[in-house]
């Protein structure tokens, strides 16, 4: 079966992020005051054939592990969609 | 005895050249290790240069470690072999796992282009053992991921075990303790974000990479020396 996967990557906490700052910082001047915690990340969405949705998990961790994320610096968090929401995935 | 040096190409590195032009100048001869390759053939050390290998798509160096000839530099450094990896390479090493820590964009994220000061840490990586330490150098760098970066017990172990090799004198990127370049614990591989090979003429950056560069040739040199001496062909001679 195939089943949608959505990783998101985001820094570990407690890292410096930059370009989340920057835009944290820009918000204001646009109007939008008390935001906080902005973080810029990365999002991977794909499909992939597998028995059962276990194992989809399961492969796009090993995805993970090996090369979508850095895990000096990022963690990474998998989605595991089915039937309709494949095709949005 | 020339030593011989293998300078790894990836599609987008763009360093090769100068790092070849600059070794060759004390000496050394050169070749470029294309990243297809299976091996780095009987060469005595391994140089992985400047630049954007595969684009620099995913993370800095991410896919660069899964070229075939990183099995094969992986083999060559844990058999001692010295490998510098300088600015994208040195981003290379760390993904490949060589190098403890990570290379993140810098603070302000600004492209930094200019000659900073670096203070030569440990004596006792291939490329700084010709230096005293304490000594400032003034290196070209040349990035917008330099911002060194692991967690705090990693920090702390690298700097008890004295794996920073360099320092920058005034932080450009945001870098932990200042670090601009680390060695593997037992030394002989180095990354670091300057370019020593934009410091090796007087009509470019300066010289002060020349000392750098004399230690890796040393280096070379001795490794070749025992590898010849240690290989089965020389038994059939």
């Amino acid at each position: 079966m195939n089943y949608g996967i959505v990783v998101d990557i985001r820094g570990l906490a407690g890292l410096a992020d930059p370009e989340g700052l920057a835009i944290e910082r820009a918000l204001p001047s646009l109007g939008f005051s008390g935001v906080q915690g902005v973080h810029v990340g990365k999002v991977f969405r794909f499909s992939v054939e597998a028995a059962s949705a276990a194992e989809a998990r399961r492969t796009a961790g090993e995805m993970c592990d090996r090369l979508l994320a850095n895990p000096v610096i990022e963690r990474a968090e998998i989605r595991v969609l089915a039937g309709e929401e494949v095709s949005e995935a | 005895m020339i030593a011989d040096i293998g300078i790894v190409c990836f599609p987008g590195s763009n360093c090769e050249h100068d790092v070849s032009r600059a070794l060759e100048a004390l000496g050394a001869s050169t070749q470029i290790l294309w990243h297809g390759a299976d091996s780095v053939g009987e060469v005595g050390a391994v140089v992985i240069p400047g630049g954007f290998a595969h684009g620099d798509y995913l993370r800095p160096g991410a896919i660069a470690r899964f070229s075939p000839i990183m099995r094969a530099v992986g083999d060559f450094a844990a058999n001692g072999g010295p490998v510098v990896g300088i600015c994208n390479g040195f981003q290379v090493l760390t993904e490949a796992g060589l190098l403890p820590g990570a290379l993140t964009r810098n603070v302000g994220l600004r492209f930094i282009c200019q000659t900073v000061e670096c203070t030569v840490e440990s004596t006792s990586s291939t490329i700084t053992s010709r230096a005293q330490p304490g000594t400032v150098l003034r290196l070209p760098i040349n990035h917008y991921e330099g911002n060194y970066t692991c967690d705090p017990a990693t920090l702390a172990e690298v700097e008890r075990r004295g794996q920073v090799v360099l320092r920058y004198r005034e932080n450009p990127n945001g870098a932990m303790n200042a670090i601009a370049g680390v060695a593997n614990p037992a030394g002989n591989v180095v990354g670091l974000m300057p370019h020593p090979e934009r410091a090796s003429d007087p009509l470019g950056a300066g010289t002060d990479g020349i000392v750098l560069f004399e230690a890796l040739l040393e280096a070379a040199g001795a490794w070749q020396t025992v590898s010849r001496r240690s290989a089965p062909a020389d038994a059939a001679i």
